[in-house]
């Protein structure tokens, strides 16, 4: 009984790497879980098309919007492990849910293969134009002193700009902070430009454009280095708040199980389209940063899953904020 | 104003290049095309053809974007005349009288209606973009979530007059729609509201899902119980074009129309939507006979495919002069713009001024080869009438299907398409109206957003509503609308109005 079913497995395991070597032989779908034309979308795109040509099959992107996420992720946690169904998946679905959403139905560090991190986009902390304080410790100081005068807006809970805003708020100590939600970005910007609102946290890559053309004041990135996008916006070490380090990052994830010598064809295909040019013309354009050696590797990008994980969710718990029932 | 000519100059020499032309046309035809199958909608045309762009520089590509986008709000009204069904939120009112022009035998006229309406309305709108697109900003700015909230009361308020029957079903429709726009994933906290623990609800019921199940599927259903219904259609058609007597009626409709919708699709979170049912409300108040309203009156299809037109022009203003998109299209635009290495925002204008300009006079452009392409067709639509309903509906229904599950790649909203279908033939089995509660339903969600954001911003201070002056005089409207119906002169009146 036992030979049999070691053969048996012997011959699963053959079949697989059988299917394997073969391997890619259809088109392969990259699930977006969000709407198209959104930051994760746009990244996925962008190396669809030299993936394609690294892999010699079409990559095509797929958008599986809902639930902040979590419909694409879970579908792909439960697809077949085969390289066919990949996930481009964000700080957000593999990293902030975990303390966001308490019924998840996978766990970002150990339902996925991970292989590789795309890209990531540092987040600043902006203000309306007007907004009386010229820094950053004066801005924190004026919130902390005036908390009913204040209000933040965010892309609704579950995104990148409402959980970065969290972490933001209690590393800065703002206690709690008034907080208007607006359905993605767009709308909160616009609010933010007419001065509905005053400040709020997100991505550089939907920022930079106002911030350039003067529509609203930046206060810190909250990377370690300035971004070439901005290049007079201090890191949030030089404007005073260290602790203050997070990107929102993309990074592609196949379902687990897949089997080793596709993840190594997928691993080197990313990092031919993260070596391609035009990737990197596009993505200095958005003001992305591209992934270090280490990062476009599947034990790199678990390290930066499990150590957002371990960030986030404390604070994320912290601040009572759920998604789902 | 000699900038404004030089400009506009360099972007018709732009648009007017054979490669951007050919896009455009294509842009065109495929809207068209989009927009006439039902549920197929513009949104996963364009994300679908995004990757084919590639391969085109950045102004052409968004040239044939932008084509699709205004297409397909030219070719949603043919579905909505002649089959009842609304491709889009925005062509809801026009199966009201479009389609019962279409069974009186004026389809054409109709369809040659709404075609000449939207180039009237396309061309002011381009203009206007292109003339006060940057001061127009402005207005998208002061527009905050006291004035959001104001407005959509006014709207609410208008669509008691979409009601072809009785006003307490209308009514009771609307909340009906208010109370389904709650279903989903609570904006503010994030708490899954009225979802019965079922995920895929926790984003709410997609319009397209609800308007294909109680318009298409509901409307196949009430077709096929009684076959002599088509009949009226299949009977005679009519002269094509409308004709002396419609193109006077329809003039000032389409004026008004023009103007209304235009200044809705600047403001932000879709405010373009808003544009066919105020044009459709004011034109019924207005009317020296509204009681033909419902009856396949023509001015209430000039009125809102004009408005709807123009508002699907302006909502590119605030994507070209701030970057930020209105409505989910334009978030598909400004992801089109970005893969192409736009970076969208307020430098487009002077860092790309082949794209921004040659967008604009490719505008124009467009919605002359909309109309060129949309007259000669009107034959062949009405002809596709006279198909025997037994090939038809199938067609229907498969599109309607592909079109669904494109919106999410999610087979649940094609079930639960079918399950608002059986709903939509029972509502109107016992004398309800669909569109009040497709209305309370697109209005309820924007409603209840900017409500609370804007008593989030304010502090739970109820004044925040009557201190700001835009919003006051919005309620004042609204107040007003009410007074007019309450009022037990003017009540008889009004029910000589609704009177079916």
């Amino acid at each position: 009984m036992k030979i049999m079913s070691a053969a048996a497995a012997a011959l699963v395991l053959a079949a697989g790497s059988a299917a394997a070597q073969g391997y890619p032989n259809k088109p392969i779908t990259v699930v977006v879980p969000f709407a198209a034309g959104g930051p994760t979308d746009i990244t996925a795109r962008i190396v669809a098309e030299p993936m394609s040509k690294a892999l010699g099959q079409n990559v095509l992107v797929e958008n599986v919007a809902g639930a902040a996420g979590q419909t694409g992720s879970t579908r792909v946690a439960g697809a077949a492990p085969d390289g066919y169904t990949l996930i481009m998946g964000h700080m957000g679905t593999h990293a902030a849910s975990v303390g966001l959403n308490p019924n998840l139905k996978y766990d970002p560090a150990t339902s996925f293969q991970p292989i590789g991190l795309a890209n990531a986009s540092p987040i600043v902390v902006v203000a309306r134009k007007d907004f009386p304080a010229k820094d950053l410790k004066e801005f924190i100081a004026y919130v902390q002193k005036n908390p009913d005068k204040v209000t933040q807006a965010h892309a609704g809970v579950g995104s990148v700009s409402s959980t970065t805003c969290i972490l933001f708020n209690a590393q800065a100590k703002l206690g709690k902070v008034n907080a208007a939600a607006y359905r993605g970005t767009g709308p909160a910007l616009n609010d933010l430009l007419g001065g509905q609102v005053d400040f709020m946290c997100d991505q550089l890559t939907n920022l930079a454009p106002q911030i350039n053309a003067g529509g609203i004041k930046a206060y810190a990135v909250a990377s370690a280095a300035r971004s070439p996008a901005i290049p007079d916006v201090p890191t949030s070490t030089e404007a005073g708040l260290p602790g203050y380090r997070i990107e929102s990052w993309n990074a592609l994830f196949a379902p687990k199980g897949t089997p080793p010598e596709v993840v190594a064809k997928l691993v080197d295909a990313l990092d031919k389209a993260l070596n391609d040019e035009t990737t990197k013309k596009r993505f200095a354009e958005l003001g992305s940063l591209l992934p270090t050696a280490e990062e476009r590797k599947p034990d790199g990008l678990l390290a930066v899953v499990k150590r957002d994980i371990d960030m986030l969710t404390p604070t994320l718990k912290a601040s009572g904020v759920t998604i789902g029932n | 104003m000699s900038d404004l000519v030089m400009n506009l100059a360099h972007g018709f020499s732009v648009a007017f290049s054979l490669s951007n032309l050919a896009l455009c046309l294509i842009g065109c035809l495929v809207g068209t095309l989009i927009g006439v199958l039902p549920g197929v909608g513009p949104i996963a045309t364009i994300a679908m053809l995004l990757p084919l762009t590639f391969k085109v520089d950045p102004t052409g590509a968004l040239i044939m974007l932008a084509g699709i986008y205004y297409g397909a709000q030219y070719g949603g009204s043919t579905t909505a005349i002649l089959v009842n069904i609304p491709g889009e939120a925005t062509s809801v009112v026009t199966t009201l009288d479009g389609h019962q022009m279409a069974r009186r035998g004026r389809a054409g006229a109709a369809l040659g209606i709404a075609a000449i309406g939207s180039f009237i309305a396309g061309c002011f709108a381009t203009v206007m973009i292109a003339a006060l697109g940057a001061p127009l900003t402005k207005l998208a700015l002061i527009f905050g979530p006291a004035e959001y909230f104001s407005l959509m009361v006014m709207g609410l308020v208008f669509a008691t007059v979409l009601a072809r029957g009785s006003i307490i079903k209308a009514v009771g429709m609307i909340l009906l729609g208010l109370l389904m726009s709650c279903v989903g994933q609570d904006l503010e906290t994030g708490v899954d509201r009225l979802t019965m623990g079922w995920t895929e609800l926790s984003d709410g019921v997609d319009f397209a899902v609800l308007a294909m199940g109680v318009f298409g599927f509901a409307e196949v259903i009430r077709n096929l119980e009684n076959p002599e219904a088509r009949d009226v259609v299949k009977g005679s058609i009519g002269s094509l074009l409308p004709n002396r007597d419609e193109f006077r009626r329809s003039a000032a409709p389409i004026a008004r129309g023009t103007l209304i919708g235009s200044i809705l699709g600047i403001l932000p979170g879709n405010g373009a939507l808003l544009g066919p049912f105020a044009s459709y409300t004011i034109e019924k108040k207005i009317a020296k006979d509204p009681s033909r309203f419902g009856h396949g009156a023509i001015e209430g299809v000039a009125g809102p495919e004009s408005a709807n037109n123009a508002g699907a022009q302006t909502s590119f203003i605030p994507l070209l002069t701030l970057g930020i998109p209105p409505n989910a299209v334009m978030a598909l635009m400004v992801g089109a713009m970005t893969i192409h290495g736009i970076v969208p925002g307020p430098q487009v204008m002077t860092k790309s001024p082949d794209l921004f300009w040659g967008m604009i006079a490719s505008m124009w452009i467009g919605n002359l080869m909309l109309l060129v392409i949309n007259l000669p067709l009107v034959g062949m639509w009405v002809k596709l009438l006279k198909v025997p309903y037994r090939l038809m509906f199938p067609a229907i229904m498969i599109f309607c299907c592909i079109g669904i599950y494109s919106i999410n790649n999610n087979p649940i909203e094609v079930m639960l398409t079918a399950f608002f279908g059986l709903f939509g033939y029972l509502i109107v089995k016992m004398g309800f109206e669909p569109a009040p509660l497709l209305l309370g339903y697109v209005l309820g969600k924007l409603m209840e957003e900017n409500l609370r954001r804007a008593m989030i911003i304010s502090r739970g201070d109820v004044a925040v509503f009557v201190e700001r002056p835009i919003s006051a005089v919005l309620l004042v409207i609204a107040a007003l609308m009410i007074c007019i119906a309450i009022l037990p002169s003017i009540n008889k009146k009004r029910d000589e109005v609704f009177a079916e």
